[in-house]
């Protein structure tokens, strides 16, 4: 069996070089089935897989810090308990999608390595800094709520471990977009003050939000082939365009103003016309020059190192205590 | 093949103490008073809830940095157990005043603030936290012990829910302890050092003030909790190989307003939102 070397689109004409096991794939695929950990893959499909998921835990884990960043100082106790319970839940989905992708037979050792290095990538958003209580707020509802417009088709992502993964933490995700929303809401029913900080933070917020959904679907390589084997189930922008039809009655409600003067409704296409995305701005964050790339990078490798001697430790004693379970 | 649609290959989420966000959950596990304090029952509930919760505004610092991410999920687990604890406590002490357990955290200065130095001890490294740890929740496991029989029934409830959550707190840091102190070289000695450090602060949780002879039946009395403290943690230094560190004795002082340098800049970090924006509501 020879495993095709590049990712290649699956193609009737295909079919009469195609291996039992790989049209066996194919049929999965066709059927709009699940692949599991231990049925044939595609490389490529594989290689996607262990990229994306990889990439996705990584962005939780990264995640955990612009929110971790106001656990201390949260405004009331309820806050600080709901904020503190929020950030571990995205330290729960991290573990959770690093166990999936382990599945493809990565380690998680080594998607930790990655990360460290700085060749991983992760979600670029989290490269913006979160100076502000209302950033609470605006990463709830404007990030998270990107995030669930991403995710919830990919609970029906083809591949088992991944698509079950994203039903979970969808149901989380939910809840923290709500959140968010609520933290916004009473600051824009508080004082002067308060008001201005929120509509501050949605300012800053809503054009990476809208980054989220990645580059315009004529500049996305890899996306026909991600929805060819049902990875992905729309295209970059027609989520981002559902995402911000969500956006705007509850801008609303909120009293806020989303920051894109060129914003109308279009009655022919019974959708949201919006202004130009900063394609530089997004392009310059990936490549590693946002506000916040090398303080995320840099928490995260001390923390890694910092706790060295006790991974070392607990290995260690797990080690001294199988011996002693045998003798 | 396999079969499609198994139970999930993923690892479990829940084996680290997961918990789900989720505010009508994190309301029905606050404690609702039966009554209304009197004011040394007031007074005492801010002992035991300034405890919790300065200890929780530590814990909370290690998530994104703790040592791998089951401890992010654990050290963060325990942090809202304590909070959890902390508020049923504060509202209580608040009642009697006419203060919200907010009023309480935000808007106390220093010299109000009634915790035990233990408590308010910084992070350090691991092992200090997992020393502070171990310390802390011996106490509170047979403080809460103790005070599930208190004659008031507010105290009781949050005693009887505290101290199951307090147990696996418990647990917690005796694993690490065992952990850390029969690890590595380096392990070892970090413990012990961090045991050192956080020994001395272990005196004052067993001090009588003297609003504990005004509540005989309602609270602990502290030197009571002695022997039971000790009992427990010496079996798991004998297992860790560790001595009982010998040295200095805080004279704490906490109960009584008086605190460690500590205390200050934490209270900074906490309050300094709130007290920006009088009169807010978040």
């Amino acid at each position: 069996m020879t495993i095709p070397p590049v990712p290649y689109a699956i193609a009737p004409e295909n079919a009469a070089t195609v291996s039992a096991e790989e049209q066996q794939f194919n049929d999965l695929i066709a059927a709009d089935s699940r692949i599991e950990p231990r049925d044939w893959m595609p490389d490529g499909y594989r290689k996607t897989l262990i990229r994306q998921i990889s990439q996705h835990a990584h962005s939780e884990i990264i995640g955990m810090q612009p929110e971790g960043n106001w656990i201390t100082r949260a405004p009331s106790l309820k806050r600080k308990a709901i904020l503190l319970a929020k950030v571990q839940d995205e330290a729960g989905h991290g573990l959770y999608l690093y166990s999936a992708a382990q599945t493809l037979g990565i380690s998680r050792d080594l998607m930790t390595d990655q990360l460290i290095a700085g060749t991983a990538r992760y979600s670029s958003i989290f490269n913006y800094p979160s100076p502000t209580w209302a950033d609470m707020g605006s990463i709830g509802w404007l990030v998270d709520g990107a995030a669930i417009c991403n995710q919830v088709p990919l609970c029906r992502a083809s591949y088992g471990p991944y698509g079950r993964a994203m039903v979970r933490i969808c149901k989380e995700e939910s809840f923290h977009q709500r959140q968010g929303f609520e933290i916004l809401l009473e600051l824009m029913n508080g004082t002067p003050a308060q008001r201005e900080m929120a509509q501050e933070s949605v300012n800053r917020w809503y054009w990476p939000a809208l980054q989220m959904f990645g580059p315009p679907d004529d500049d996305s390589p890899n996306s026909a082939q991600s929805m060819a084997w049902n990875i992905k189930r729309f295209s970059n922008d027609d989520l981002r365009q559902r995402f911000v039809g969500m956006l705007v009655p509850q801008a609303e409600v909120l009293g806020v103003t989303l920051p894109d003067p060129d914003l109308r409704w279009n009655e022919e296409r019974g959708a949201y016309d919006m202004g130009d995305i900063d394609w530089t701005e997004f392009h310059e964050v990936l490549a590693g020059r946002g506000p916040a790339n090398a303080r995320r990078l840099q928490r995260r490798r001390d923390a890694h190192n910092g706790g060295q001697w006790v991974r070392e430790a607990a290995a260690a004693y797990a080690a001294k205590q199988a011996v002693k379970a045998v003798a | 093949m396999i079969d499609h649609g198994q139970a999930d290959v993923a690892a479990d989420p829940d084996a680290h103490g997961h918990v789900d966000v989720d505010t009508v959950q994190l309301s029905a596990e606050l404690v609702e008073a039966a009554s209304v304090a009197s004011h040394d029952i007031a007074e005492y509930a801010l002992w035991l809830g300034d405890d919790s919760l300065v200890l929780a505004q530590h814990l909370g610092w290690w998530i994104s940095r703790a040592p791998e991410l089951e401890e992010d999920i654990a050290l963060g687990n325990i942090a809202l157990d304590l909070i959890g604890h902390a508020r049923s406590l504060l509202h209580y002490a608040g009642a009697e005043s006419g203060r919200t357990e907010d009023d309480l955290a935000y808007w106390r200065d220093e010299p109000e603030w009634r915790s035990a130095h233990l408590f308010e001890q910084p992070n350090g490294d691991f092992a200090h936290t997992i020393a502070r740890q171990f310390i802390a929740a011996h106490y509170l496991f047979e403080l809460y012990s103790a005070l599930m029989n208190s004659t008031d029934a507010t105290l009781a409830a949050i005693a009887a829910k505290a101290v199951k959550e307090v147990d696996y707190h418990r647990d917690h840091s005796i694993q690490w302890v065992l952990r850390l102190a029969q690890g590595t070289e380096e392990s070892r000695r970090r413990m012990i050092t961090g045991l050192s450090d956080l020994w001395p602060f272990l005196e004052e949780l067993f001090v009588d003030e003297p609003l504990i002879d005004r509540l005989e039946g309602i609270a602990v009395r502290p030197s009571s909790l002695r022997a039971l403290v000790e009992a427990a943690m010496s079996p798991v230094l004998a297992e860790a190989e560790l001595g009982v560190p010998r040295g200095f004795i805080s004279s704490g002082g906490g109960r009584r307003g008086d605190h460690s340098e500590n205390l200050g800049p934490l209270l900074a970090e906490l309050q300094v939102l709130a007290r920006a924006h009088p009169g807010a509501t978040w």
